[in-house]
């Protein structure tokens, strides 16, 4: 499973699905058992994903070619 | 008799009919009327009826509560205004009145009267519809702010954004928001960022000032940019009070730039919550599952043959030990018979043959009993391994260092795992065909 790559809104979306699947209480104590996995995994993820999340602001240098700058505000 | 196939309508068959005629007319629909207010009253129900008159005539109006309530100044009777609003039928009273819509002061000045007429204009061509608002994205990815790059408003929505949300990253279009060409550079910046591929939500304003700091946002180029973004807009221009023909056409209007960016994200604090919330889900589902397969184990340790083994191999041992006494006697029986009827040289064959047979159904009988017992099975060097009270069936799940009961025919042996490694086995020979 490629659990790098996924959004956050991936991540998230998952879990809902997973708890939601869960709650039905239909699958296997192996299946519930990964899924728990699983989720626990994804929680995690989002968890991560919330503490580490690092806002980015650029600036649009040139609307022409796309060149962007870090954005660097005034003070005061 | 040709009066008689003129058709006779109905009073009220005969002003819906009119009522219709004027509301078809597409003049009818947005029309600004220049006139003074005339017999002003302000009904209980919160609508207002009044006339609109000059020189020459008088003009019937209502505006309702809701309408009456946006206009920025107390109305009454003697003062001049700008009435906008359509012109109908009020089929009870068979009379055509103006249904006022919006207001101002006359000689508020020519911006007011072109923000009015371009608002009536752009509604008359449906740009202002419900229908035509997209909804915006829950988790917009990056969002480009289509304002002036200094001042406190893009500094404002830069820090809510990344307080509430800091995985958006947010692209600055810089623009200039007020003078001459202001309203033609956001215009075009609108239509730039919706070629990227990259962006999902706009949100093109600025922070307060007079009314002509904000005008920009009030012209055509504007409105008709952002009616044809692609990409849902949110028009943030000014303080709450000021209405600008970008909030209008917009899909969402903020009343601050600010207030845009609370609009744009959720918050993390709530992310964080409904995450803990489904974490908690996830948990109590777990352990409802594990409780359930508790009380299915309980269910078969229950059963007989594993409450009480031995009592199953005493039922088998009564059935061979009665099999036996039968094959005895009838062989006694038989024995006798041949004895009686045959010569001895003559029985003997055909007596080994017999109790050849039965032996033969004597160790079939008892084989089968013995593959019944499971503690045959560990008598035949089979161990189950069990961890607590799961049986492993596999090296997974199990590491090296970890405790192991063995259980034996006749006991169970504490072992430490070693190690472990995991290997296919290859049955010994194919199975055969069947043909």
């Amino acid at each position: 499973m490629a659990a790098k790559k996924q959004t956050f809104e991936q991540a998230m979306s998952r879990l809902e699905e997973i708890v939601r699947l869960m709650e039905r209480g239909e699958c296997g104590l192996d299946e519930s058992l990964k899924l728990f996995e699983e989720g626990a995994k994804l929680a995690g993820i989002c968890n991560e994903m919330l503490d580490k999340a690092e806002q980015k602001v650029d600036l649009l240098v040139n609307g022409a070619t796309g060149e962007e700058t870090p954005f660097v505000q005034e003070e005061g | 008799m040709a009066e008689q196939r003129r058709p006779v309508y109905t009073v009220s068959g005969l002003n819906e009919y009119l009522k219709d005629m004027m509301e078809a007319d597409p003049h009818l629909r947005s029309v600004i009327v220049r006139g003074e207010i005339d017999n002003y009253k302000h009904h209980s129900s919160g609508h207002r009826y009044f006339s609109l008159k000059d020189e020459k005539g008088t003009l019937p109006c209502v505006m309702f509560r809701s309408d009456a309530e946006r206009v920025r100044f107390p109305l009454r009777s003697g003062l001049q205004v700008l009435a906008c609003g359509r012109v109908s039928v009020y089929p009870r009273d068979g009379r055509y009145q103006f249904y006022c819509t919006h207001m101002m002061a006359d000689g508020e000045g020519a911006l007011e009267q072109a923000f009015e007429r371009l608002r009536a204009k752009l509604q008359r061509e449906g740009l202002l519809d419900e229908w035509r608002k997209q909804p915006l994205p829950a988790w917009p990815k990056r969002i480009a702010l289509i304002t002036s790059p200094v001042g406190a408003a893009v500094r404002d929505m830069v820090r809510i954004l990344g307080v509430r949300w800091p995985m958006t990253q947010v692209l600055v279009v810089p623009v200039r928001v007020q003078g001459q060409g202001a309203g033609e550079e956001i215009a075009q910046a609108i239509g730039l960022v919706n070629r990227r591929t990259d962006i999902d939500l706009i949100i093109t304003g600025r922070g307060g000032g007079s009314r002509e700091d904000l005008w920009a946002f009030n012209e055509e180029a504007v409105a008709r940019a952002i009616a044809a973004s692609a990409l849902p807009v949110i028009s943030a221009v000014g303080h709450e009070p000021d209405v600008s023909i970008s909030d209008y056409v917009a899909d969402v209007r903020a009343s601050t730039p600010s207030n845009a960016a609370e609009l744009a994200v959720p918050h993390q604090q709530e992310v964080r919550a409904r995450l803990q919330a489904l974490c908690q889900r996830l948990a109590a589902a777990q352990r409802a599952r594990i409780h359930n397969g508790r009380r299915d184990v309980a269910r078969l340790q229950d059963s007989r043959v594993l409450r009480n083994p031995k009592a199953v191999l005493e039922d088998g041992r009564l059935t061979l030990d009665s099999l036996q006494r039968q094959l005895g006697a009838a062989m006694q029986a038989r024995i006798h018979q041949g004895r009686l009827s045959l010569a001895q040289n003559q029985l003997a064959p055909a007596l080994h043959k017999r109790v050849r047979e039965g032996k033969l159904e004597l160790a079939r009988l008892t084989a089968g009993l013995d593959a019944m017992s499971p503690l045959k099975v560990l008598g035949r060097g089979y161990a189950i391994p069990r961890q607590g009270e799961r049986v492993l069936t596999s090296v997974e799940g199990v590491e090296p260092g970890e405790q192991l009961d063995v259980m034996v025919c006749d006991g169970v042996i504490h072992c430490q795992i070693n190690g472990k490694e995991k290997r296919k086995w290859q049955p010994k020979s194919k199975p055969l065909n069947r043909l």
